[in-house]
């Protein structure tokens, strides 16, 4: 839309008002250019040129970085993944060897267990608790502000070392919890320090930011017609009617982008389980995350051929996860008639 | 049309139907707001017990469920500030440098990148912007590796510099995607009256895209102060020498310095480290959540 309306201005009658100097000789060529004659081209494409090398310009910074801080060192991790490298002398050849040591790791499948119990409970979690109280919120409550702003908070410094240490208090065994249950005559355990339940607490930690999506659900809560609503209710639709026929359907563009970006940011879940387990995933492995043991085996046993391997083994699996996302999102994502 | 159903129609017509319903509104919206309240007060009980903590004598923390430190005391806050070989004045110095050079990195850089990907023309801008897109949901962890290998061939390790130079290189393509959204909804007519003005690009850049662009550029800068404030694995990586930890790194050596004997020290540092982070928070908030809003991020 916006490039036609460019064009045409262009075309107008507005030349050589102090444009650059390509433009000013492009001048020359002015008679011809009220036939659309081919005269008009070098004016035009000295425009073109001087937009795209400005383009390239702007880009320059993001493109330095893109190829030297992304593309590149993807391609050389995915060189040492083929090698053992431990920083101190020069990598190896190790051909399949660390994809086969990843086959035959149980360290490397329980971190598996663990990550994977964790984004499938975490995930649906934080999606069910920020949509139902975005639903609450939209209802156009008063103070609605503030109550976005503290329901936001968490989000903001869930990820913290302060959390964290707080976290580990809370579920410890003498921590706030177990006194709340005492409270109750329960006797409780120390859940931080107790495999069965130590990556629960971790779970929970991701879920108290639901902020984030809850946002992302308010506003397009906002956005549903209210003439979608009225016919519904005009045809005799309930409120749990109205939410599933109405609102949940025009959300599923949300639904779709807050699924993606959780469950890549769960896999991606590092400091929580570093600190609450001082650094090694226990007790008894039961917090050790994916990304904490790919840290243990890069950087404390500097196995860099191994830890490369698991992250593009970790990356292969992100790109066919969103890919089938992106695949089955048009059975289920409703993009409205208009597009 | 469509409005009349909302308006007050009835209203005259039936006054004794709308008194109840106004009744039954008010009754509903009490309950709403009570059990929001109560949701509320449990998503911000660990942070007021936090709080609270960090003002009581050290003995009494554990354990006990009430918010309201009675004893009151700031002992924690003289003790946790230097507590053994732990120094908080040098690592909020460190923290705040960090961020601020991140905070300019990102600013400058991505609004260039956006700007480009926002109004310009130019051959493969669909292939690269189609890459904004993939890094946007690239895992760090496929980086770090080669990353540190790189730094460690440019001798940056123990400096700050792995942590700031990405940011002058656009690195974080949420802030990017964020500001080419922004860009999108300002009138184009601005540029081009601008161009015919006799302004180059970085003239238009400068004078009409930037200055219009406050606000997402006031997001990014939060959000990059947010996240560099928080980041614990980077600093983890590159900074071994104590002179040079973050607030976070600090924090983390408190547990290590001290297991679980001090928390009422630790506390009052875990409540001086997010204090920035809530404060700016509450400054800002409205434009934060704008931002969350428009582009997903977190």
């Amino acid at each position: 839309m916006s490039g036609v309306s460019r064009e045409s201005s262009e075309a107008g009658p507005r030349r050589g008002r102090g444009e650059s100097i390509g433009d000013r000789v492009a001048d020359v060529a002015r008679p011809s250019e009220l036939s659309l004659a081919p005269g008009a081209r070098p004016r035009r494409s000295a425009r073109r040129t001087r937009e795209i090398l400005a383009a390239y310009g702007f880009l320059t910074p993001w493109l330095v970085g893109l190829i030297g801080l992304t593309l590149g060192p993807m391609l050389y991790s995915l060189y040492l993944s083929f090698t053992r490298y431990n920083l101190l002398t020069p990598p190896r050849w190790n051909g399949l060897g660390n994809y086969r040591e990843m086959i035959s790791d149980p360290r490397l499948h329980n971190s598996i267990g663990v990550t994977l119990t964790y984004v499938l409970i975490a995930v649906p979690a934080i999606l069910v608790v920020s949509l139902a109280v975005a639903l609450v919120l939209a209802h156009g409550m008063r103070f609605l502000p503030f109550y976005r702003a503290a329901f936001y908070l968490p989000s903001l410094i869930g990820a913290s070392v302060a959390v964290s240490l707080l976290w580990r208090q809370l579920f410890a065994g003498d921590g706030v919890l177990n006194a709340l249950l005492r409270v109750f005559g329960i006797e409780g355990r120390t859940w931080i320090g107790d495999p069965d339940t130590a990556l629960y607490t971790l779970v929970l930690l991701s879920v108290w930011t639901f902020g984030a999506p809850m946002i992302i659900f308010l506003a397009g809560i906002r956005q549903v017609p209210r003439d979608l609503y009225e016919a519904a209710a005009v045809d005799g639709a309930g409120p749990v009617r109205r939410f599933l026929s109405v609102t949940l359907p025009m959300l599923t563009p949300l639904i779709f982008f807050n699924i993606l970006l959780t469950t890549v940011n769960a896999f991606q879940a590092f400091t929580p389980a570093y600190v609450v387990s001082n650094g090694s995933g226990g007790p008894a492995d039961s917090t050790l995350f994916y990304t904490l043991y790919l840290y243990q085996r890069g950087f404390a046993n500097l196995d860099m051929g191994y830890a490369s391997a698991m992250a593009w083994s970790l990356l292969v699996v992100l790109g066919i996860f969103t890919a089938a996302m992106f695949a089955t999102s048009r059975l289920w994502v409703y993009y409205g008639d208009e597009r | 049309m469509t409005t009349s159903s909302v308006a007050p129609t009835p209203s005259l017509l039936r006054p004794v139907f709308r008194r109840r319903a106004s009744r039954n509104v008010v009754v509903r919206a009490v309950a709403r707001h009570a059990l929001l309240l109560a949701i509320l007060f449990v998503v911000l009980y660990p942070l007021l017990w936090m709080l609270g903590a960090s003002f009581r004598p050290g003995n009494q923390t554990f354990g006990t469920l009430g918010l309201w430190p009675d004893p009151f005391t700031l002992n924690n806050y003289r003790e946790g500030w230097s507590y053994g070989s732990l120094n908080f004045s040098r690592y909020f110095v460190n923290s705040f440098v960090i961020a601020v050079l991140c905070i300019v990195g990102n600013v400058i850089s991505c609004s260039l990148a956006a700007y480009a990907f926002a109004r310009l023309e130019f051959p493969l801008k669909r292939v690269l912007f189609a890459l904004v897109l993939a890094t946007l949901l690239l895992p760090y962890q496929v980086t770090i590796v080669p990353q540190y290998v790189l730094f460690n061939e440019l001798a940056w390790i123990n400096t700050i510099l792995p942590l700031t130079v990405p940011k002058y290189l656009a690195t974080d393509a949420f802030f990017v995607f964020l500001m080419v959204q922004f860009i999108r909804t300002l009138p184009r007519e601005l540029d081009e009256a601008a161009l015919l003005d006799g302004c180059g690009y970085l003239g238009i850049f400068r004078r009409v895209i930037v200055p219009l662009s406050l606000p997402a550029i006031g997001t990014t800068a939060m959000f990059t102060f947010i996240r560099t404030w928080d980041d614990f694995l980077g600093p983890l990586l590159y900074l071994n020498n104590p002179e040079r930890w973050t607030v976070a790194l600090g924090l983390n050596g408190f547990l290590d310095a001290t297991g679980t004997s001090s928390f009422g020290p630790l506390f009052a540092m875990a409540t001086v480290a997010v204090a920035p982070i809530v404060g700016f928070f509450l400054v800002s908030q409205k434009l934060l959540i704008e931002g969350v809003a428009t582009s997903g991020l977190k």
